[in-house]
């Protein structure tokens, strides 16, 4: 499903090179796990999937089912079902977080040529899914993601990836700035969206998350490249013996 | 020193003032009226029009902004609009002559033509001060609009929409009402144009007596060649609470001053405008308000948003004099900047002689943020849209305050159709 291919990609503003060679293939119905210390290029790869244009791509290609996204917006990513959970969602102020969903949802529907969702339905999707991840409907009438904490922020992600129903998930330390409680609710929310048609990828720094997420495959990514691949055994190593010795194999 | 006699004649002042001879014959009003509209217009012939060398006037050159001045036109009336909020009570004036009026409990309406054939409306007719350009072209050319009383008490279901309407050509009115004690209505100042040349003046005169609560409207939407100067003046009487929205959503050159005094202790004024700017248009807010006596409040909110070639001016001066302690004003002036070659210019005044007093003001100029944009995008939603979106969360915020549902819904689609229009 996503076939990351010798990806090279700098900062536009100052060519600093981030994406060193980039390898990845993550498969329909796979969790993938990418790990790795700071600075080692993790939200960067994660911008770069979603379009953000202060990315430059210089070498490589990114292909999803098949086709290369690089010449596509974030929009259009989006409305071909790529979905980024941000590390830091913004807050938006004046735009009601209702709203947005119901702009989100509609332009996205629009974008497949399906019929837009009443206002009715849309309620009732809502409503089920903040149920689901313990979300007060009070909150989504105010300004999106404006004075929410950090773990409902971090919902209201969630939120927004199931209500979208998005083939190709990237979730940018997702479990930052969790406590333990809403980190279960958090992956549970996940786990409930892992099928056979949908691949997600869990970018994180540490093995907590993988404990609740359980991944298929873990990448370790160091200096915008990555150096090591496994099964959820390797998390388990690093939690063990940290990257050092991972770093120092692939020296 | 004389500064006003160097300069020649231009056009525009010119056609204004040659026009007077020619019209002044058909010009309603007894002999004081007569006086008050020759006073005005041999004011204006010898200031002439203002450059940006008077300070009033300062962003906002008129002599050199106003080129052309459209002519009367009698075949230029047209008919009333539907209201901004159904079922309002409409009293409208078409081309400088009032139409019809509404008729709604605890309101009486009496067409200013009346007033200034019997004289009574001449005192009224006084300009504001010697660079007050609105009053004196108004003083002398004013033929009509409605005068409005609201009896004490009165407490309106439905707003009353006052509408001038110019679709081309010239035309000069007033809106003189008085809220009577602890009355409360909205009120929608509906200043309306169409495609054609024109020129418009429309001063509001308010008075809202002690312990009433106003809600006014100016909503302006003008087309692309038309000129107009509007003033609103209010007096606030004691516990008196005033809010007043401006919505400027059309006009080539457009000046809108408010004036408005709190001269009854507790009394609270609410300034709150949207400038919507496209084109080449040239839209100038300037307001002072005064705060004369003890324990009174206000705050300016000014939004605006600034598209192609367009300039904005807001001008906001608070001014509180020495026995006015225990004041507390705010004014706020905030752009967002679409294009490199719009501009908009902020020039918030305190003059404050009082010193028990909370005064401040602040202004800001941004452009979209990218990451706002980023996050919109990246859920799906299109550039156009997703900007759309965040502009229109960028007034929103103070339409919303108005927390009624219909005439908040009513604005966002104005915001709508003009983001649609200008996006």
């Amino acid at each position: 499903m996503l076939e990351i291919k010798n990806l090279h990609a700098r900062i536009a503003e100052d060519g600093t090179e981030i994406i060193r060679g980039l390898n990845l293939s993550v498969k329909a119905g796979e969790v993938a796990a990418i790990m790795g210390p700071n600075g080692s290029g993790k939200s960067t790869l994660s911008y770069i999937l979603a379009g953000r244009e202060d990315y430059e791509v210089t070498e490589g290609d990114i292909l999803y089912n098949g086709e290369s996204i690089l010449g596509l917006d974030p929009a259009e990513r989006a409305a071909k079902g790529i979905f980024l959970a941000f590390q830091y969602p913004m807050e938006i102020p004046g735009v009601a977080t209702m709203e947005f969903l119901k702009v989100a949802i509609n332009a996205q529907r629009r974008g497949r040529g399906e019929d837009e969702l009443k206002i009715p339905e849309l309620l009732k999707r809502v409503k089920e899914a903040a149920g689901l991840l313990s979300m007060d409907m009070a909150m989504l009438k105010r300004p999106l993601n404006v004075g929410f904490s950090g773990g409902e922020k971090k919902r209201a992600e969630i939120l927004q990836m199931k209500l979208l129903e998005p083939k190709l998930c990237v979730l940018d330390e997702t479990d930052s700035g969790l406590d333990i409680d809403a980190l279960k609710i958090v992956s549970e929310g996940v786990n409930a969206l892992r099928s056979p048609d949908r691949a997600i990828v869990v970018i994180t720094h540490y093995q907590r998350l993988l404990d609740y997420i359980v991944p298929d495959s873990v990448h370790v990514l160091y200096k915008g490249r990555v150096i090591k691949s496994g099964d959820k055994t390797l998390a388990q190593r690093l939690e063990e013996n940290g990257y050092a010795e991972i770093i120092g194999e692939a020296a | 020193m004389n500064i006003h006699t160097s300069q020649p004649r231009t056009p525009a002042e010119t056609a204004l003032i040659d026009a007077f001879s020619e019209r002044v014959g058909d010009l309603p009003g007894n002999a004081d009226v007569a006086i008050a509209r020759d006073t005005a217009i041999e004011a204006l012939k010898i200031q002439g029009l203002p450059s940006r060398r008077i300070e009033s006037w300062h962003y906002t050159d008129f002599r050199t902004l106003f080129r052309s001045v459209a002519p009367f036109d009698a075949a230029a009336g047209s008919q009333p609009v539907a209201p901004l909020i159904a079922g309002s009570t409409v009293a409208a004036v078409s081309n400088g002559t009032a139409m019809s009026a509404g008729q709604a409990d605890g309101v009486t309406f009496e067409k200013l033509s009346e007033k200034l054939v019997d004289g009574t409306f001449a005192p009224a007719l006084a300009t504001r001060s010697t660079d007050d350009l609105i009053g004196q072209i108004n003083a002398a050319y004013v033929t009509d609009g409605w005068h409005v009383d609201i009896a004490d008490g009165a407490e309106l279901e439905a707003p009353l929409e006052l509408q001038n309407l110019q679709q081309s050509g010239q035309g000069h009115v007033r809106f003189p009402v008085r809220a009577g004690r602890q009355a409360k209505a909205t009120i929608i100042e509906r200043q309306s144009g169409g495609e054609g040349e024109a020129f418009s003046s429309s001063i509001s005169h308010l008075t809202v007596a002690d312990g009433a609560e106003i809600i006014w409207i100016i909503l302006r939407q003008h087309g692309d060649t038309s000129v107009q100067l509007g003033q609103f003046n209010a007096w606030l009487g004691k516990d008196a609470k005033l809010t007043l929205f401006i919505v400027n959503a059309g006009g080539k050159l457009v000046r809108q001053e408010v004036h408005v005094l709190a001269k009854g202790e507790g009394s609270d004024f609410q300034l709150r405008g949207i400038n919507l700017l496209g084109g080449d248009s040239h839209t100038d807010v300037t307001m002072t308000v005064g705060h004369v006596v003890e324990n009174t409040t206000s705050t300016e909110i000014v939004r605006n948003v600034v598209t192609g070639r367009a300039r904005g001016v807001f001008q906001g001066m608070i001014r509180v004099a020495k026995i006015a302690q225990k004041t507390d004003a705010r004014m706020a002036c905030n752009t967002l900047l679409l294009s490199d070659d719009g501009e908009f210019d902020a020039k918030p005044e305190l003059e404050i002689f009082a010193d028990d007093v909370a005064c401040g003001h602040g202004a800001t100029v941004a452009e979209i943020s990218q990451d706002h944009l980023f996050y919109l995008m990246a859920r799906g939603i299109p550039e156009k849209e997703a900007r759309g979106l965040l502009v229109k969360a960028f007034v929103a915020e103070v339409i919303e305050e108005l927390e009624n549902e219909t005439l908040v819904e009513a604005l966002e689609d104005i915001l709508e159709d003009w983001l649609s229009a200008h996006g």
